[in-house]
C-alpha cells in the first residue's frame, strides 16, 4: 500500500489507464483485436531479435519499466512526476521487444492491480505500448540517420522521440475517444486538454529518458538498441598498423519489403475507412470562426481551387465517399514523396561511398 | 515488498470461489466485465444488481468488505477526472444546491463511475482469491501465446527483485546524504534509472545462462496442467450468466 500512502503525502502526477466504461464496447474490441495483432508481430520481432534469450531478457526489462514507473521525480515542493517509459524502452532494447514488454506491464497492471479496465486493455496497449513505442521509434531512428553519428546525437534523438511520443499518445487516446467515447465532452475540449497536459508531461518524461539513455550509453553502450550503429568496427594492430578485423557476417535482415506493404495497406486503410466514418462537424476552431463570423472575412485560401481542397476530392458528391478517397490520396502522395526522398538519399550516399573508395 | 511468495493482494484462504480453476475464474471476470459494458446506463438498477452480485461473490470467497473497499482506491485519480466532467459537458442544465450541473455531464459520470468501479471490484476480487502462479497458468489456458505468458511470468518473478534492487540504491543515495528535492536532482535520479536498467538486462542475461545449462530450449515444460469440470464451469459461469440476464432485463425494461 505504499502507493496509497505516497498518495496522500503528495501530489504524483501518474498517467491515468483508461478504465472499463469510458469507451463503448465494439471499440473496445477492435482496439482489443489491434493490440493482439500488434503483440503477435512484436512477439515474432523480439524472437528475430533475442531468440531463445527473449523470455528471460523481455520479462527482465518488463520488471525493469514495472520498478522505473515507481520512481518518483519531484519536480517541485510537493509535487512528482515519474517515468512512463515507453520511449526508453524502444530505445534500450528496440521496438519489438519494447511493445512486447510494456503489453506485458499493462496486462499485469489491469489483472492483478486492477490499473486499467480489462476490457479496455485493448486501447490501454495500443495507445499507451504501440503507439507510444512506435512513434518514438520512427523518430528516433529518423534522427540518429540524419544527425552525426556520435552518443551526443542518440541522447539528443532520444530526448525529441521521447517529447513527442507522449503527446502522441494523447492524440491517439483522443482518436479512439472520438470514435467510441461513451461521454458526451465536446472533442476539442478533449482534445486540448489531453494535448496540453501530456505535452507538460512529454516535456519530463523526456529529459528523464535523455537523462538515463545517456547515463546507460556512458556505462554500456552496447546495451542500448538504438545506439548499436556507434560501435568503430575493430581494428588489430599489426606491426604497427591498424588493420580491420575479420568482419562478423552480416546478420540477415529481415525483408523490408513486407514492411512497407504492411505499412502502406495499413496507412491506406486508415486514411480511408477511418475518415469515412469521422465526424463531418467543424472542428472547434473553424466553428468559433463559424459563431463568431470571423469567416465573413477569410479570403479563399490560394490552394482552395485544388482537386483536393478541404479533405474532399472535387465533383464526388458523397462528402463521406469523397473525404475517404482524398485520405487515401493523401497516403500515396506522401509515401510517394518520401520514398523519393529516401531513394536521393540513398543514391547519394552510394556514390559517396564508391567515389570514396 | 521482498514478502515470501505469495504477492500482497492474495488473501489466503480456502474457500469455493479459491478452489476454483485459474481459467473459468478469469473467463468469468472478463464476461461479467463485458456484459457490464453493454449495459445502458438509463437502467440504474441493473448496477445496483451487479454489485449485490459481486457482493455475494466476495462472501462466498470471504474476502472482508473493508480490504476489498481499500483497494478500490486506485481509482480515486479517475473519479477526479469524472467529477468535472458535470461541469464542462455542454447541453441541458439542472441546478442541484445553487450548482449549475450539465444532465448529459451528469449521465456520463455516473456511466463511466459506475461501470468502472464495478471492472475494478470484479478484478480485485480475481487477485485476492487467484495465486499469481495460477492465474499465469489460467491465461496460458486460455490460449495466451506461451512466449507471452512466460515473459510475464519472468516479471512478476523478478519485479520484487528488481523493486528491491531499486530500493536498495535509494538507500545507498540516501545514506549519503542525497535528498530528491527538484528537477536540479534528476540527473542523479535518472543515473540510477540507467545502472537499474543495466543490472536488470546483466541479470536476464545470466538467468538465460543457467536456463541454458539446465536444457532450456525456448519453451517451458508444462508441468502443472489445470484443468475444469465441467461442474466448475458452471459455478464459474453463474456471475457471468446471471448479469448477461439483468443486461438483458436492462435494454428491454
Amino acid at each position: 500500500m505504499r502507493s496509497c500512502n505516497s498518495f496522500a503525502r503528495r501530489l504524483i502526477i501518474r498517467d491515468v489507464h483508461v478504465p472499463d466504461g469510458f469507451i463503448n464496447a465494439p471499440v473496445s474490441a477492435v482496439a482489443g483485436v489491434v493490440a493482439a495483432g500488434a503483440v503477435a508481430v512484436s512477439l515474432r520481432g523480439a524472437r528475430r531479435e533475442l531468440d531463445e534469450r527473449t523470455a528471460p531478457l523481455a520479462g527482465l526489462v518488463a520488471a525493469f519499466i514495472f520498478a522505473v514507473q515507481m520512481l518518483n521525480f519531484p519536480v517541485a515542493a510537493g509535487t512528482s512526476g515519474h517515468l512512463l517509459g515507453g520511449a526508453l524502452a524502444a530505445i534500450l532494447v528496440g521496438p519489438w521487444t519494447g511493445v512486447l514488454c510494456i503489453a506485458v506491464v499493462l496486462l499485469m497492471q489491469g489483472i492483478l492491480f486492477a490499473d486499467g479496465g480489462l476490457t479496455a486493455l485493448g486501447v490501454n496497449i495500443t495507445v499507451m505500448g504501440v503507439v507510444t513505442v512506435v512513434v518514438a521509434y520512427a523518430l528516433f531512428r529518423g534522427l540518429v540517420l540524419v544527425l552525426p553519428r556520435t552518443r551526443r546525437s542518440v541522447t539528443v534523438a532520444s530526448f525529441a522521440a521521447a517529447l513527442v511520443s507522449v503527446p502522441a499518445a494523447a492524440a491517439a487516446f483522443t482518436l479512439v475517444y472520438a470514435i467510441g467515447g461513451t461521454t458526451d465532452v465536446p472533442l476539442s475540449k478533449v482534445l486540448t486538454a489531453m494535448v496540453g497536459v501530456h505535452v507538460l508531461i512529454g516535456i519530463g518524461e523526456a529529459v528523464i529518458t535523455m537523462l538515463t539513455v545517456g547515463a546507460v550509453v556512458a556505462v554500456r553502450p552496447d546495451l542500448v538498441y538504438g545506439a548499436r550503429g556507434l560501435t568503430a568496427p575493430l581494428k588489430l594492430r599489426v606491426d604497427g598498423e591498424l588493420v580491420d578485423a575479420a568482419e562478423p557476417a552480416p546478420v540477415a535482415a529481415g525483408s523490408p519489403k513486407k514492411l512497407w506493404i504492411g505499412g502502406v495497406v495499413t496507412a491506406l486503410v486508415l486514411a480511408g475507412f477511418v475518415s469515412f466514418y469521422a465526424s463531418a462537424s467543424p472542428d472547434g476552431l473553424e466553428k468559433v470562426a463559424a459563431d463568431k463570423g470571423i469567416d465573413a472575412k477569410v479570403e479563399e485560401h490560394a490552394a482552395a481551387g485544388s482537386p483536393l481542397a478541404d479533405y474532399g476530392v472535387k465533383d464526388v458528391d458523397n462528402a463521406r465517399l469523397s473525404g475517404g478517397l482524398a485520405g487515401a490520396i493523401g497516403v500515396g502522395a506522401t509515401l510517394a514523396v518520401g520514398t523519393g526522398a529516401f531513394w536521393v538519399v540513398r543514391r547519394r550516399r552510394t556514390s559517396q561511398e564508391t567515389a570514396a573508395v | 515488498m521482498g514478502s515470501g511468495h505469495a504477492h500482497k493482494l492474495y488473501r489466503h484462504a480456502h474457500s469455493p470461489v479459491h478452489e476454483l480453476p485459474p481459467h473459468t475464474k478469469l473467463a468469468a471476470v472478463l464476461g461479467f466485465v463485458v456484459v457490464v459494458v453493454s449495459t445502458p446506463r438509463e437502467a440504474v438498477w441493473a448496477f445496483a444488481l451487479y454489485a449485490l452480485l459481486l457482493g455475494a461473490v466476495a462472501a462466498r470467497a470471504r474476502v472482508p468488505a473493508g480490504f476489498l473497499l481499500k483497494r478500490l482506491l486506485i481509482e480515486v485519480p479517475f473519479v477526479a477526472f469524472a467529477l468535472l466532467m458535470p461541469f464542462v459537458v455542454p447541453g441541458e442544465q439542472t441546478t442541484f444546491l445553487g450548482v449549475s450541473l450539465s444532465v448529459p455531464g451528469l449521465w456520463g459520470a455516473w456511466n463511466v463511475l459506475a461501470k468502472g468501479t464495478l471492472g475494478v471490484a470484479a478484478s480485485v476480487l480475481l487477485a485476492s482469491t487467484t495465486e499469481l502462479r495460477a492465474l499465469l497458468l489460467g491465461l496460458q489456458r486460455l490460449r495466451l501465446p506461451p512466449l507471452l505468458v512466460q515473459i510475464a511470468s519472468f516479471m512478476i518473478r523478478y519485479g520484487d527483485v528488481i523493486t528491491d534492487e531499486m530500493r536498495r540504491m535509494s538507500v545507498a543515495r540516501r545514506s549519503r546524504g542525497f535528498e530528491a528535492r527538484g528537477v536540479r536532482h534528476w540527473g542523479v535520479l535518472a543515473k540510477s534509472a540507467g545502472a537499474l536498467f543495466i543490472r536488470s538486462y546483466e541479470r536476464g542475461e545470466r538467468v538465460h545462462l543457467a536456463m541454458v545449462s539446465r536444457g532450456y530450449t525456448g519453451t517451458m515444460p508444462v508441468i502443472d496442467e489445470v484443468t475444469a469440470t465441467r461442474a466448475q464451469w458452471t459455478y464459474a459461469a453463474a456471475l457471468p450468466l446471471t448479469a448477461l440476464l439483468i443486461c438483458l432485463l436492462g435494454w428491454t425494461l
